[in-house]
C-alpha cells in the first residue's frame, strides 16, 4: 500500500551536532524494516523525523512518491506505537482506540466506529476489555491498545518506537510473535525501532543497523549475521558477540594471540600485502575438540587455551577466555567496544560449546573452529575483509522472495479463513 | 511503628486540629451569643441566640451584607473564571513551548505576586477615580487578576508539565490539531490542576481586604470583608463582635463547600496509565 523513501535524510540539533547523519533507505511495500543500534545512535530521532514529530534538516523524506517533509504528522497518515504507549487515562480503551477515527469529523458512522474498534479489539483479544480505563489494565494489554489505537485507522504504515521494551521478557516474546502475525496478515508497511537484536533479528525483512546517526548497513538478518559490512555491525550483531581478535599475517598463515593457523589461498589473497588485521569469531563457531566426531575434527583447526571462567546454560555452556591484546589494535578495539556500548572490561573471548562439554573453570582446553568462516577486518578503516558480494546478493534475493511468500501465505489464510466464516 | 509512636502521632495531630480551629470555634460560639451575653467571661453562649444572624440577614445590617456578599461572589467567581483561562493558556505556552522570553514571564508573575499590594492602592485609587472604574466591578476584578494570575500561572504550569509530551505527540499522530490535542487530550487530563488552581485562585480573591475597602465606597461593588469593617454597633458604646462574628461565619461556608466539592476532583495520579510508570 505504501513506500516509504529516505534520502540522504540529515538532523542537526541546534549545536550543530548531526544526530542522524545522511541516512537512505528504500523501504518496500509491506517491508518490515528495523532500525536498530545502540543507545544515541539516532533510531528513535529517525522514527520521529518519518512521522514528523521532527523536523528534517535536510533530505528527502517520500511516502507514496509525493515528498512529506513539511506536513504536519496528522497528515502523512502514518500510525505510531510510542514506547511508553501514550494511551489517553481519561477514556476508556473503546474510547482510546476509537480516537483517531472520531477525529475525522463525520468520516465515520458511528456504527461504523464500533465495527472497526471491535475488529480491532478481536484482532488482539481485547474484546472484554472495552470499557475499562488504561490505569486498569496490565502492561501487555496496555501495549496491546497502543497497537489497536494504530490499526484501528487504515494508516499507510505503521511505526514502532521500542514498543516492547517496557514488557518482561516473556510477554515480550508473547508479543512479538504477536506483532510479526499481524503484519503479515496486513501486510503494512512497518518501521520498527529496537535496540533488542533478537528483535531486530525475528522480525525484520530488513534491518537497518546505525552508529552514531550513520547508517551502517541495511540488509536481511542473514547477511547482516554472515556477511557484515564492518567491524560494527559485526560486533552489534550476534549474543553473545562476535570475538575479535588482532592477527598478524605471516605468509600463509594468521598468528594469533592462541598460536597460528593456516589460511585457505582465497584468504591468503585477501589479505595479501596486510601485516596486521583484525579477525573475528562467532563464539558458537567453536566447539570443544573433545566431544567432536573425528572426521570434523580434521575440517577445522584446534587451538589449546585455557579457559578462565564457564557458564553452563542448560542447553549450551559458554567458556571466557582471556588473551594479551595485541598494542597495534587495542586502540580500534577499545573504541569498538565504547560504541556498542561495552564497559571495556578485559580482553577475552567467548565461546559457546556444547553443553555436553565437560570443561570447567581454570582447565586447560582444546578448542576447534573453521578457518572458513572467519572474518577478517581492516584494523585501520573497520570494513570486512572477507565480505562475499554475491554471497551477499545471493542471501538479499533469497529474503525477498521468502517476504513475498511469507505475504502471499498470509493473504491466501486470511482468504481461507473468510470463506470457512462465510460457508458457517 | 511501634503502638507508642502511633498514640504520640495521634497526639500530636489532635493538638494541631484543636489550635487550628479553636478560632472558628470561637467566632461560631461569638456569633451564638446575644448582645449582651457577648461579654460573659466563657466560651460558650449561655444561650443560643440567632439575634446576630437575624441582624445581618433580614435586621438592620443586612443593608451592608446582602449586597457585599453578592458582590463578594460576583467579583469572585469572574476574576477566578478570566484568570483561570488566561493561566491555562499562558501555563501550557510556559510548559511546552520554547520561546524567548519565557523566563522573563515567569520571573514577572513571581515578581508581581510578592509585590506588596498595599503599595499600590494608592496609585490605584487616583487612577481608577480618573478613568471611572472606581466602586465598579471592574475596578475590582482587575486588580484581583493580578493577584490571581501569577500563582496560577505557577501551579498550572507545573501541572502541564506533568503531563507526558508523548500523550499530544499521539494525539498529532492520530490525525488531531494542535487545539484539538489540547482541547481531547491536554484539558481532560488538567482538569485536576485545573480545579486546584481555580481553588486557590478563588480564596485569594475572596480573602482581599486592602483593595476591596479602598476601591469601593458604596454597595454598588463592596466585597464582603471591605463590609465588616464597616459594621457598626447598636449604640456607639456597642462594639458589633456578634453581627461581625454571624458575617465571618456566613462567609466561611462557601469556602468549605468549595472544599469539600471539589476536593475528589483534586487528587493527583489522574494520569495514572497513560504510561507505563
Amino acid at each position: 500500500m505504501s513506500e516509504i523513501k529516505l534520502q540522504n535524510i540529515v538532523k542537526k540539533y541546534g549545536d550543530g551536532f548531526p544526530a542522524v547523519n545522511d541516512v537512505s533507505i528504500d523501504i518496500r511495500d509491506g517491508e518490515f524494516i528495523i532500525l536498530v543500534g545502540p543507545s544515541g545512535c539516532g533510531k528513535s530521532t529517525l522514527l520521529r523525523m518519518v512521522v514528523g514529530l521532527e523536523d528534517i534538516t535536510s533530505g528527502e523524506l517520500l511516502i507514496n512518491g509525493q515528498r512529506v517533509n513539511d506536513k504536519a504528522p496528522r497528515d502523512r497518515n502514518l500510525a505510531m506505537v510510542f514506547q511508553n504507549y501514550a494511551l489517553y487515562p481519561h477514556l476508556s480503551v473503546f474510547e482510546n482506540i476509537a480516537f483517531p477515527l472520531r477525529l475525522t469529523k463525520g468520516k465515520f458512522s458511528d456504527a461504523e466506529i464500533d465495527e472497526r474498534v471491535n475488529r480491532a479489539a478481536d484482532l488482539l483479544e481485547l474484546r472484554e476489555h472495552l470499557q475499562r480505563k488504561p490505569a486498569n489494565l496490565s502492561g501487555g494489554q496496555r501495549q496491546r491498545v497502543a497497537m489497536g489505537r494504530a490499526l484501528v485507522r487504515d494508516a499507510d504504515a505503521f511505526l514502532f518506537d521500542e514498543p516492547l521494551s517496557n514488557l518482561d521478557a516473556k510477554l515480550r516474546g508473547q508479543m512479538r510473535t504477536e506483532i510479526a502475525r499481524i503484519q503479515r496478515r496486513l501486510g503494512t508497511t512497518t518501521i520498527y525501532v529496537t535496540h533488542d537484536q533478537t528483535e531486530a533479528m525475528t522480525l525484520g525483512d530488513r534491518v537497518a543497523v546505525l552508529k552514531k546517526g550513520v547508517l551502517q548497513q541495511c540488509a536481511s538478518p542473514r547477511e547482516l549475521y554472515e556477511q557484515p559490512v564492518n567491524l560494527f555491525v559485526a560486533g552489534f550483531i550476534g549474543s553473545p558477540p562476535m570475538n575479535f581478535l588482532p592477527a598478524r599475517v605471516d605468509g600463509d598463515r594468521l598468528s594469533l594471540p592462541f598460536g597460528s593457523i593456516p589460511m585457505t589461498p582465497d584468504l591468503a589473497r585477501l589479505v595479501e600485502g596486510k601485516e596486521l588485521v583484525i579477525a573475528g569469531f562467532r563464539p558458537e563457531h567453536f566447539e570443544d575438540a573433545s566431544v567432536l566426531e573425528p572426521h570434523r575434527r580434521d575440517a577445522g583447526v584446534v587451538i589449546e587455551v585455557d579457559v578462565d571462567v564457564t557458564e553452563w546454560l542448560g542447553n549450551e555452556l559458554y567458556a571466557y577466555v582471556p588473551y594479551e591484546p595485541d598494542a597495534a589494535v587495542a586502540k580500534q578495539l577499545e573504541e569498538l567496544d565504547r560504541d556498542l556500548d561495552g564497559e571495556g572490561m578485559r580482553t577475552q573471548i567467548v565461546v559457546a560449546l556444547d553443553a555436553k562439554s565437560r570443561i570447567r573453570d581454570g582447565d586447560r582446553a582444546q578448542l576447534w573452529f573453521d578457518p572458513a568462516r572467519l572474518h577478517l577486518f581492516d584494523p585501520e578503516t573497520g570494513t570486512t575483509i572477507t565480505r562475499d558480494e554475491d554471497e551477499a546478493r545471493r542471501i538479499d534475493t533469497e529474503n525477498e522472495e521468502e517476504r513475498k511468500q511469507a505475504l502471499e501465505r498470509a493473504r491466501l489464510s486470511d482468504e481461507r479463513a473468510k470463506e470457512k466464516a462465510a460457508a458457517v | 511503628m511501634s503502638r507508642k509512636e502511633r498514640n504520640l502521632w495521634i497526639l500530636g495531630g489532635i493538638g494541631i486540629v484543636v489550635y487550628a480551629l479553636f478560632p472558628v470555634a470561637w467566632i461560631v460560639s461569638l456569633s451564638l451569643k446575644a448582645p449582651a451575653d457577648i461579654a460573659n467571661q466563657q466560651f460558650l453562649p449561655t444561650k443560643l441566640s440567632w439575634t446576630n444572624y437575624e441582624l445581618i440577614l433580614t435586621g438592620s445590617a443586612s443593608d451592608l451584607f446582602l449586597p457585599a456578599l453578592r458582590n463578594s461572589f460576583g467579583i469572585c467567581l469572574i476574576a477566578t473564571a478570566i484568570s483561570c483561562v488566561l493561566a491555562m493558556f499562558a501555563a501550557y505556552a510556559i510548559a511546552r513551548l520554547d520561546f524567548p522570553g519565557k523566563k522573563v514571564i515567569l520571573s514577572t508573575a513571581l515578581g508581581v505576586a510578592i509585590f506588596p499590594v498595599i503599595s499600590i492602592v494608592t496609585p490605584l485609587f487616583n487612577l481608577w477615580r480618573q478613568i471611572g472604574l472606581y466602586d465598579t466591578w471592574p475596578g475590582l476584578i482587575i486588580p484581583y487578576l493580578s493577584l490571581t494570575l501569577p500563582i496560577s500561572i505557577w501551579t498550572l504550569s507545573a501541572f502541564f508539565r506533568e503531563i507526558p509530551w508523548e500523550m499530544e505527540q499521539a494525539a498529532q499522530v492520530d490525525g488531531a490539531t494542535s487545539w484539538q490535542a489540547f482541547r481531547k487530550v491536554i484539558v481532560p487530563l488538567a482538569a485536576p490542576g485545573v480545579f486546584t488552581t481555580a481553588i486557590i485562585a478563588f480564596f485569594i480573591a475572596w480573602n482581599d481586604f486592602v483593595y476591596g475597602i479602598s476601591l469601593t465606597s458604596t454597595e454598588a461593588s463592596r466585597p464582603v470583608p471591605a463590609a465588616l469593617g464597616l459594621f457598626s454597633g447598636a449604640s456607639q458604646f456597642e462594639a458589633p463582635n456578634g453581627p461581625i462574628a454571624a458575617a465571618a461565619v456566613i462567609v466561611t461556608i462557601p469556602v468549605v463547600v468549595l472544599v469539600l466539592l471539589f476536593q475528589r476532583r483534586i487528587v493527583a495520579g489522574l494520569t495514572n496509565g497513560a504510561v507505563k510508570g
